[in-house]
Order: C-alpha cells, then sequence, then structure tokens
C-alpha cells in the first residue's frame, strides 16, 4: 500500500492518489463483469423472445413514444454527467455540482417514465409472470432502472461526501468512477432501446 | 409453518448431526468465553484485512467443507456398497448427492484455491497486501455465510435435491417445493458476490502491485493461473448471477424464464449453467496447474521447462473454457453440426493440456528430485491426471458420448480431473506453504502416509466407476437390483471411498501433531529451495506488512537469482522506511450477517426478514462510503524491531 | 475411415480384453443393434489412442522420476534447462494428428447416428415410429401407425429401424437403451428424435438415465425385440382385445409416481401433444387438487409412506 505520490499538474485530480488508480481500474474491471452480466441477460430475452404463451404481444404495448422520451432523458443526462467531470476536472466545485444535480434529475426523470411505463403494461395483462418473453422483459429492464436507481444513491452520497470534504483526490476519484458508471448505463440503454423495444415492436410485427 | 416443518424431523442421522452441532457450538463459545479469546478473536480474526489471515480463514473453511463433502460421499457410498440398500430412502440420497456436488465444487474446491492464492500471490509479487484489502474481507465473509446459509439447510427446511446442476424444470416449484432450492439459490447467489469481487480484487493486484522488475513475463507460474483464473471469473461469475436471479425469479415471484407453465425454456437453464458450470472445471483446475508448476520445478531445483508455452496454454484453455459449454448436453438434440463443432472445440483443449503435462515432465528431466511430500501430490497428479485427461478427450467425441452420457463413466472422469487436478493440488499446496502460513511443516511420514492412502483409495474408488459406466450404470441412482450385477465394483468402489476418508483423518492428525511437535522454522525459506519471492522473506511466516523493503526483481526466479549473487534478504537499515497499511474493519463481517438475514428470510420467502436483510446490507455500504479509511503507518521503529527480532 | 486405423483398434480390443476383463460382460460394449455397434467401435478405437498416450507419458514419467531423482553423482543436472524448441513441437504436432484422427470418426458417427440405420443385409426398411412420452415416473409409449399405446414396455420388430419421437410430460428426461444405442434427452414441449434398431430378438432394458427426482431410479422399462411377425400379431391382437385409453386415466398417469406395465388399444394422442403442450401434466395435477409438498413437510411425511407403486409387478401383453 505504498503511496508514491509523483504527479505532474497535467495529472487528472482522481489519478493523483494511488488508490484512486487502483480503485479506477478496479471499477473499469468491474464494469466488464457488468458487460457480462447484460449480455446474459440480452442472450436470455433475444432467446425468450417469442414465448409470449397466452400473453399479449411487446408488439401490442409497446409504444415509441414513451420510449423516446426515456432515451432523450438517459442520454442527455449522461452529456450533463460529462460535463460535470469536466467542471471537477477544473477543480470548479460549484458547477460539478450544479451539473451533477441535473443529472440526477434526468436520470429521476427516466426513472418515473420507466415505472409509469411498467404500471401501464400491467394494469394492461403484461407482469413478471405472464409468460417467458414479459419475464425476460421486466427483468432486463428493470435490472438496468434497478443499476439507475442505486447510481442516483449512490452519486448523491458522494456529493454529500464532496460537500462535506471537499475536492480532494479521494472524493474526486469516486465522482469520476459513479461517472463511469452513468455512462455504462447509458450504453447498455442504448443496447435495450435497440434489442428490446425496436425489435419487440419491428419483430413481432408479422 | 409448523415447527416440524422448520427443522428437519424424522431421521436419525440428521438428530445425530442436530446434536453434534449443537455439541460443537457449544463447546466453541465455552472455549471462546473460558480462556477469554473473545477480543482475539474479533481483533485478529473477524475484523482483520491481512491477505494471509483471510486466506488462512479460507483454508480452514474449506477444509471444513471438505469433511462436510467427504461424509456426504461416504454416506453415498455406504447407500450403493449393496444391491437394493435400504440404508438411505431415495429423497435423502437426493439431497446427498445435491450437497455433495454442490460444496465441493462452491464452497470446498474454490476457496481453498482463492485461500491460498490469498496466502501466497501477495508474496510471490512482493507485494505489501492486495489491491482491495476491505474488499477481500467482504470476498471472504460473503463466501463463508453463503456456505453456512447453504449447509444450514439440512437441519432446517430441508437441504436441495436437485442436483448441483440443479436442472429445470425439476428444480421449479412444481417439481421441487419447499425451501430447498432455494437454499441452493441463496447459498450460491450470496458466495458468488464474493467469488467475483475476488476475482476483481486479485487481477487488480496482478496487473498493477507486482514488484519493480517483475513484468508479465519474469512472473512465477502460479501468479500467472490466478491472472488467467480472475480473468475468467470475472466474465463467467456474472452468468452465474443471472442464471441464479432468474431461477430465483421463478420459484418466489412467478415469472416464467425456465418453467413448464407460460412458455418458459428449461433448455435456457442447461445453457446458462455451463456457460457459466464450464469456465468454473478451469477456475478450480488453471491454479492447481499453477502450483503444480511452482512445485515441480522448486523440488527438481529446477527452472520451469517451456515457460512461455505454459503460459499460453493456460491462455488457450481460458478461452476456449468459454467455447466448449454444449459438450455438457450432446444429448440434448441440437442437431450434427453444432455437436460436431463442440466435439471439436473440445478435444482442442486436450492440445494444450497435454503440452502442460510434458513440460512438467521435462522439468524434472535433467533435474535432482527430492521426493517430498508436496513433489508426491504432484507427481500423483501427472499420473492421475493423465486418466482424467484422455477419458475427457473420450466423452468430448459426441458420437460415443450418447453412451458415456449420465453414467458412472462420467463421474469417474471428472473426479480424476477435481480430485487428481485441484484436491491434489489444494493438498500438495497447503503441505507446501504451511510453513509459510504457521511457521512449521507438518510432518513429513505422516504426510507420506496421507498421500499413499488417499492416492490409493482414490484409485479404487473410481476406476470400478469407468466401468459401472460402460455396464451402464446410471449416475445419481440411489439403488441397484442385484440382478443388474453392479454390486461387486460398487463395493470395491465403496472401499476405495472409505481409504479416502482414512486419509483425511491422517491427515487430520497430522495438524495436531506437527503443531505439536513440528521444529519451528527460522528462515523465510523453509524448504530451502524455495525460488520466488515469497520465500525471501525474513522470517518463516512474514509479519503483516509483508516486505520491509519492496524487493527489486531481476529474473524469473528471483530468490534463485539472489541465492546466485549471495545477496540477503534481509533489508538494509537505511532502507527502512514507514509503511502505509490498511486499517482493520468489522464492517464485512456485519455486511455478511446481513446478507444472512436476508438470505435466510427469502429462503423461506419471508419477505419482511427479506427486505431487513438487505437494509442492513445498504447500511454496511453507506457506512463504509462516508469511512475515510485513511489506514494507518507503521513506524520505523516497529519495523526495525520486528526485522531485528525475527532474524 | 476406420481400416487406417486398424493397429489402434486393435490395440483398444487388446486392452479392453485385458482391462475390463472381456468387453461382451459389459452392456454397452456388448451391442445388440447396429446403432451401439457403431458406437462400440468408435469407443474401442478411442480407447486405443487414449492407451497409447498413457503408455508414453507413463513410460516417460517412470524413466525421468527414476533416472533423475536426488542421489550423490549429479552430473545429469542442469538447473537451467529451460526448454527445447524441438520437442516441444513433437508434443503440440502428436496431439493434433490424434485429435484430426478421432475428429473425423466422430463427426461421421454424429451425422450417420441421426439417420436411420441400415440393417446387416443392407436392405433398407421403413422405420417404425414410436412416441415416447417420460412423466415422472414412468414412460408411456404411442403407435401411432397401429393406435395402440403402452406403458414401461415396448414391443419392437427385430431388424427394423425404430424412430422414437421423444418428449416429455414434465422433467428433462434422457431415453436409454443402451444395449441398443446412445440416449437422447425427451423434453417438455419439444420434440426429439432418436433411431435405435435390434438385430437380435430379446428383452433389453431402458430407463431414464437424466435424474429427475424421487422415483428417478425406477423410471425403467422393457424393450421385447421380436420377429416382424410376431410384432404384427402383438399388434393386432392389442389393438382388437385390450382396454381402451380413457382420458381420465390418461390423466391419473400424469401424476408424479410409478406405474405398472400397461397395454391401450388408442393412444393420447388425441388429447395432448406434450411436444406442443408444455403445462399439460402440471395442469392436469392442479385440475386434480394435487398439490406440490414439501419433502420434509408435515403432509409429505404422512403421504410419503412407501405405499408408492411397485413397478413392474405385473403386466399384459
Amino acid at each position: 500500500m505504498a503511496h508514491a505520490e509523483v504527479h505532474d499538474h497535467n495529472t487528472p485530480l482522481e489519478y493523483q492518489s494511488e488508490t484512486g488508480r487502483l480503485n479506477i481500474l478496479g471499477f473499469w474491471v468491474f464494469l466488464g463483469a457488468e458487460i457480462a452480466l447484460f449480455s446474459t441477460l440480452f442472450a436470455t430475452y433475444l432467446v425468450l423472445m417469442y414465448r409470449t404463451a397466452d400473453g399479449p404481444t411487446p408488439h401490442e404495448l409497446f409504444e415509441l413514444k414513451g420510449v423516446l422520451i426515456e432515451t432523450f432523458l438517459l442520454l442527455t443526462s449522461s452529456f450533463t454527467c460529462g460535463i460535470a467531470i469536466h467542471e471537477m476536472r477544473r477543480r470548479n466545485r460549484k458547477g460539478l455540482f450544479i451539473w451533477m444535480i441535473i443529472t440526477l434529475a434526468l436520470g429521476a426523470g427516466f426513472l418515473g417514465y420507466e415505472i409509469y411505463e411498467f404500471v401501464t403494461y400491467v394494469h394492461e395483462g403484461a407482469a413478471l409472470g405472464t409468460s417467458a418473453f414479459w419475464s425476460g422483459f421486466f427483468v432486463i429492464v428493470g435490472t438496468h432502472g434497478l443499476h439507475v436507481t442505486m447510481g442516483i444513491a449512490w452519486i448523491t452520497l458522494i456529493l454529500i461526501q464532496v460537500a462535506r470534504r471537499g475536492l480532494t483526490p479521494q472524493t474526486s476519484a469516486k465522482v469520476f468512477i459513479s461517472s463511469l458508471y452513468w455512462h455504462f448505463l447509458d450504453v447498455v440503454w442504448i443496447f435495450i432501446f435497440t434489442a428490446v423495444y425496436l425489435t419487440g415492436m419491428v419483430l413481432h410485427n408479422g | 409453518m409448523k415447527w416440524d416443518e422448520f427443522f428437519v424431523t424424522g431421521d436419525p442421522l440428521i438428530y445425530g448431526a442436530d446434536v453434534s452441532i449443537g455439541l460443537t457450538v457449544i463447546g466453541i463459545l465455552f472455549y471462546l468465553t473460558y480462556f477469554k479469546k473473545w477480543q482475539w478473536l474479533w481483533r485478529e480474526w473477524l475484523t482483520t484485512v491481512d491477505h494471509k489471515k483471510l486466506g488462512i480463514m479460507y483454508i480452514a473453511s474449506a477444509v471444513l467443507m471438505l469433511f462436510r463433502g467427504g461424509v456426504d460421499a461416504l454416506l453415498m457410498r455406504v447407500q450403493l456398497a449393496t444391491p437394493d440398500s435400504k440404508f438411505l430412502d431415495a429423497q435423502h440420497y437426493n439431497e446427498i448427492f445435491t450437497t455433495h456436488g454442490t460444496i465441493m465444487i462452491i464452497f470446498m474446491a474454490m476457496p481453498f484455491l482463492i485461500g491460498l492464492i490469498n496466502v501466497v500471490i501477495p508474496l510471490q509479487i512482493g507485494a505489501r497486501d492486495v489491491a482491495f484489502p476491505y474488499l477481500n474481507a467482504v470476498s471472504f465473509w460473503t463466501f463463508f455465510i453463503g456456505a453456512m446459509l447453504f449447509n444450514i439447510s439440512f437441519v432446517i427446511g430441508g437441504s436441495p435435491s436437485a442436483g448441483w446442476t440443479s436442472y429445470m424444470p425439476l428444480a421449479g416449484n412444481e417439481l421441487s417445493p419447499g425451501p430447498g432450492q432455494n437454499y441452493y439459490l441463496l447459498g450460491l447467489q450470496i458466495a458468488g458476490i464474493g467469488t467475483l469481487l475476488t476475482g476483481i480484487n486479485f487481477l487488480v493486484t496482478i496487473l498493477k502491485m507486482r514488484a519493480p522488475g517483475m513484468t508479465l513475463f519474469k512472473m512465477p507460474m502460479f501468479t500467472w493461473s490466478a491472472l488467467i483464473t480472475m480473468i475468467i471469473i470475472v466474465f463467467a461469475f456474472p452468468i452465474l448471477t443471472v442464471a441464479l436471479a432468474l431461477m430465483t425469479f421463478d420459484r418466489l415471484f412467478g415469472a416464467h424464464f425456465f418453467t413448464l407453465q407460460g412458455a418458459g425454456m428449461d433448455m435456457l437453464w442447461a445453457n446458462l449453467f455451463w456457460l457459466w458450470g464450464h469456465p468454473e472445471v478451469y477456475i478450480v483446475v488453471l491454479p492447481a496447474f499453477g502450483m503444480f508448476s511452482e512445485i515441480i520445478s522448486t523440488f527438481s531445483r529446477k527452472v520451469l521447462f517451456g515457460y512461455k508455452a505454459m503460459v499460453w496454454a493456460m491462455v488457450i484453455i481460458a478461452g476456449y473454457s468459454f467455447l466448449v459449454w454444449v459438450h455438457h448436453f450432446f444429448t440434448m438434440g441440437q442437431g450434427e453440426l453444432v455437436n460436431s463443432v463442440f466435439s471439436i472445440t473440445t478435444m482442442i483443449i486436450g492440445i494444450p493440456t497435454g503440452i502442460k503435462i510434458f513440460n512438467w515432465l521435462f522439468t524434472m528431466y535433467k533435474g535432482k528430485i527430492s521426493f517430498t511430500t508436496p513433489m508426491l501430490w504432484s507427481l500423483g497428479f501427472i499420473v492421475n491426471f493423465v486418466i482424467g485427461g484422455v477419458t475427457g478427450v473420450m466423452l468430448a467425441m459426441a458420437a460415443a458420448d450418447y453412451q458415456y452420457h449420465n453414467t458412472y463413466f462420467l463421474v469417474a472422469h471428472f473426479h480424476y480431473v477435481l480430485i487428481a487436478g485441484t484436491v491434489f493440488s489444494c493438498f500438495a499446496g497447503l503441505i507446501f506453504w504451511y510453513p509459510k502460513m504457521f511457521g512449521y511443516k507438518l510432518n513429513e511420514a505422516i504426510g507420506k502416509w496421507v498421500f499413499w492412502v488417499f492416492n490409493i483409495g482414490f484409485n479404487v474408488c473410481f476406476i470400478p466407476q469407468f466401468i459401472l459406466g460402460l455396464d451402464g450404470m446410471p449416475r445419481r441412482v440411489y439403488t441397484y437390483s442385484a440382478a443388474s450385477g453392479w454390486g461387486g465394483l460398487n463395493m470395491l468402489s465403496t472401499v476405495g471411498g472409505f481409504l479416502m476418508g482414512i486419509a483425511f483423518l491422517i491427515l487430520a492428525y497430522n495438524f495436531y501433531y506437527s503443531f505439536r511437535y513440528s521444529e519451528r522454522e527460522n528462515t523465510g525459506d523453509s524448504w530451502g529451495l524455495g525460488r520466488t519471492l515469497e520465500w525471501a522473506t525474513t522470517s518463516a511466516v512474514p509479519p503483516h506488512y509483508n516486505f520491509a523493503v519492496t524487493p527489486t526483481v531481476t529474473a524469473m526466479d528471483p530468490l534463485i537469482q539472489m541465492k546466485r549473487d549471495k545477496q540477503d534478504v534481509k533489508p538494509k537499515i537505511e532502507d527502512i522506511k514507514k509503511i502505509h497499511m490498511p486499517d482493520n474493519s468489522g464492517v464485512p463481517f456485519f455486511m455478511a450477517s446481513f446478507f444472512f438475514v436476508a438470505g435466510f428470510g427469502l429462503v423461506f420467502e419471508w419477505y419482511w426478514m427479506g427486505i431487513v436483510g438487505l437494509i442492513g446490507v445498504f447500511i454496511t455500504l453507506i457506512i463504509r462510503s462516508f469511512d475515510k479509511n485513511e489506514g494507518y503507518y507503521v513506524s520505523e521503529e516497529e519495523i526495525k524491531e520486528t526485522e531485528r527480532l525475527t532474524v | 475411415m476406420f481400416k487406417r486405423f486398424k493397429p489402434f483398434f486393435a490395440l483398444g480390443l487388446l486392452l479392453s480384453v485385458f482391462f475390463l476383463g472381456g468387453c461382451s460382460n459389459y452392456i454397452v460394449l456388448d451391442p445388440k443393434g447396429p446403432v451401439a455397434a457403431q458406437q462400440k467401435d468408435l469407443i474401442l478405437y478411442s480407447i486405443g489412442f487414449m492407451a497409447l498416450i498413457c503408455v508414453v507419458v507413463y513410460v516417460l514419467f517412470t524413466v525421468i522420476v527414476i533416472k533423475y531423482r536426488d542421489r550423490k553423482n549429479d552430473d545429469n543436472f542442469e538447473p537451467d534447462h529451460h526448454g527445447s524448441k524441438k520437442l516441444e513441437t513433437i508434443w503440440t504436432v502428436i496431439p493434433i494428428l490424434i485429435i484430426i484422427a478421432l475428429a473425423i470418426p466422430t463427426v461421421t458417427s454424429i451425422y450417420d447416428l441421426e439417420k436411420a440405420p441400415v440393417s446387416a443385409s443392407g436392405e433398407k426398411k421403413e422405420p417404425l415410429v414410436i412416441t415416447a412420452t417420460a412423466v415422472d415416473w414412468k414412460w408411456i409409449f404411442s403407435y401411432p401407425e397401429q393406435g395402440i399405446e403402452t406403458v414401461n414396455y415396448i414391443n419392437i420388430p427385430k431388424d427394423r429401424p425404430v424412430q422414437f419421437k421423444l418428449t416429455s410430460a414434465d422433467s428433462m428426461s434422457s431415453f436409454w437403451v443402451p444395449a441398443l444405442g446412445g440416449q437422447k434427452y425427451a423434453m417438455p414441449g419439444m420434440e426429439t428424435k432418436l433411431y435405435l434398431q435390434a438385430d437380435h430378438t430379446g428383452t433389453f432394458s431402458g430407463r431414464n438415465s437424466n435424474f429427475n427426482g424421487e422415483g428417478f431410479t425406477h423410471q425403467i422399462f422393457d424393450v421385447h425385440s421380436v420377429s416382424q411377425s410376431d410384432f404384427d400379431k402383438w399388434a393386432k391382437d392389442t389393438k382388437s382385445k385390450a382396454p381402451k385409453l380413457s382420458k381420465k386415466q390418461y390423466d391419473q398417469l400424469m401424476l408424479q409416481g410409478e406405474a405398472k406395465k400397461m397395454t391401450f388399444s388408442s393412444t393420447h394422442l388425441k388429447w395432448v401433444d406434450h411436444a406442443k403442450d408444455r403445462d399439460y401434466a402440471v395442469k392436469t395435477r392442479e385440475r386434480l387438487g394435487v398439490v406440490p409438498q414439501n419433502p420434509h413437510g408435515s403432509k409429505a411425511k404422512d403421504a410419503n409412506n412407501p405405499e408408492q407403486d411397485s413397478h413392474g409387478v405385473s403386466h399384459s401383453h
């Protein structure tokens, strides 16, 4: 656990401590595991795609409008999250806070829409236990939603720490790692949008 | 729920187990209280983040699980020793082979290897600890709690009985009602978190914390095997996580992933399970390969033969491990092309494995072989593993596999791989690094008895099973008729099983005997033949900071190089600087305990309890996040004192 | 394909005689039909190669361990001897050749086994179709052409290929008659096909070999191989004399438990095709009020008294 704090001024704040560097690499490895996790869920979803049994088909229930709004909210939040990190590297704590809070608000909006979407489906007769297809749908989209929820809670906790302790190499590594997570969720959503919603609307339309 | 559904009742074996568990717990509590050991236990063990202590705890738990899994095995062997035996009924037998398989793979083999990796790898790469010591403690405690949750099933609620593969729809609510299968799902899920974290932790540790000068191709072979294993873990374990979660949704929340109703798909489970399950085989066998490489090289006093070929062989094996899973169900009717492709990919794995066998043989060529017990286990490995390997190639031939599948031929094959590979390596590694952990060797004479009794018992147990398989005896039957003619070979197999049991008892005696009577080591290089950095410590058991001064590596076997250069391992006094070390923490223990609460609640579908447990887990996460965890410094004075004292 | 490697074949045969005490005793190595015979040939052929590998490794092992053990005289000791391109190439190339030699007959056999076997006389016969349905813990066989159904036994004509259409009403099972050939899974909502043929008359035992719960061990059936004329007579007699299968009776068979051998003059195929209907059995159990019980629950303990149907006690064929 030697702390060789050798760095020049160009080293970003979050990379300035040994622990910070290790944590960031460890988190990248964790994201590798997350990719394996979501790949498995995608494979499951695709295998179960036509197994709707007596329940409704996705073509009957999916609506492009809501999904587009969700996509817009999450993609924008990834962008604002990027700006927040930029502000953090400029050591602008206020900027970091403003843009991160906007990010979280957009994330919460996404989540709200998703919950609304789920409730609508359940009312229309498609729940977790309706058929293999709907089990697959709710679990893959729900897992992503759960990740977003955790992300919001986690980033909130980190912002509290930044507020209390200021921007140190330790806190900034935490902020940076949580931003990696947030971007990752955005990427996963793009795959969900394509593999779940677009295929659900297009492939089942026949 | 009635009390007699909560506690398993009606079987004298279970009552016996109840009594012995009760007595053991009372005994431990009494010992800790009477000798005022509670504080010691808490400070030195329950809150430790030291990789060596965590490793020892992993190994101790694994030995305990080896005992449990071994008792399961012997109960099965007693039942099968004679035709039409009434010793166990079908349900009880099914529970026992399910827990035997699950415990041996998940709670014995993996933790045993991870324990040895924990003890050895940071030392071997010249590091002070792992990259994330706190996370390491979380890994251990989640594994331990997962194992405990799984293990209590046989006295509370009933054990799972759908096989360690838990094929659906058999493992679903309709065909396996009750809490048993939930234990499997939640026990493995919680332990799986720990394994994944270990994967991340050691991957980063090996990539980032090697001593200066130790390039990737100067790493010891055990470190290489651990690195590759960790990569497999990171990509394979999430598959298990998802598969278990999906089955949990099926059983608890009425989802239809694999169920009979709602157009579920049972074949999906088989695919997901083996997509994890086959890499899992290599997770438990690659570290074994690594350890044998170290031991064979050490006791032949020779550099490893074909180092680069050994590394690339492991890389190829790791890659292929994700491309062969279908060979576990050639008989599922996926068609000629698929079976042909997977037959060939599976056979190809034999090539790098064969290369490794020849490399081990030629490591001994032109060497000076001393037959210490770790070396005996390694030699025994070569002889026995070849049988496991060639029968593996036979099973890979799909057209022939239609006759071997689900028979004792398969059972014998994978025991030749997993016992001769993994278990032999665990024994070899444990004995080899025992002085590193405890400061004295296990007695060699007793150790040789263990080896020979176990080795003979192993072959007597499993050779007959190859023949039984060819005679059409299916695996997992709880009995057979006298007319089948399988009685004699089964009795022979049982005798072999008991010989292995006796060998285990001798090993246990050796732990005690050596603790009492073994000579204490006073150098770091206990065998006198050490080649790698873990032997380059100043004392037999390294201090908590491992190396007072981080060693610099100039050659592949650094300690051999140091010996040739007549370089002393003792640090120079002017090089000593204060050392930063992580703080102990009780949070991982509490986090795992909350996982236990959550898991136990979900097993019985008491959702309030599940939620309470999960809230507890989140609170521990928040506490950790807010903890500044800055660690502390070991002062120069303390280091000097430690180093002088132990020189 | 096998010809070029005759020595291996012979070596395998020799070794199996030596180690296995004569292959005629072991069911997989004592085939009673062309499918099992092809698999036996492949097995012996591979044992030959594998024995060769073992011999090479064991000889090398013994020589090295004895010659390079720790002795006073260490002329041969070369601690830095670390590799040899030539040797490493040899033990990479030879295994590749062995695997090619094994892969070719394997792939050929994989393709052959999905086709109807040709009998020894070389004449091609239209296969007899039998639907085999696994239900916990029994086998139900339907002869769609003959319009008859049996439980836990079948009659098949000797020297004629039989195409089994395999499916399951509940758990994943595996249909296996080792004397006649390898197994294949029977799965709910799925149909898999397996060709077998007997070239001897006699009774061969078959079973489910894929673990599926409490009654797994006793989920067995008999295969009676008889002459074509005896088969035709049996089918005709059964059609005219055996009772019809009622839906009520069939639904009783859907319950978990073992069953006696039974014979009917009609099939269940008109009500349900389990290859298309995954949940028929589960729904039937629900309809009949059978609730799955925790094997450790108090209800199950009362119900679990050993009064299950004894298997294979009486049958009528």
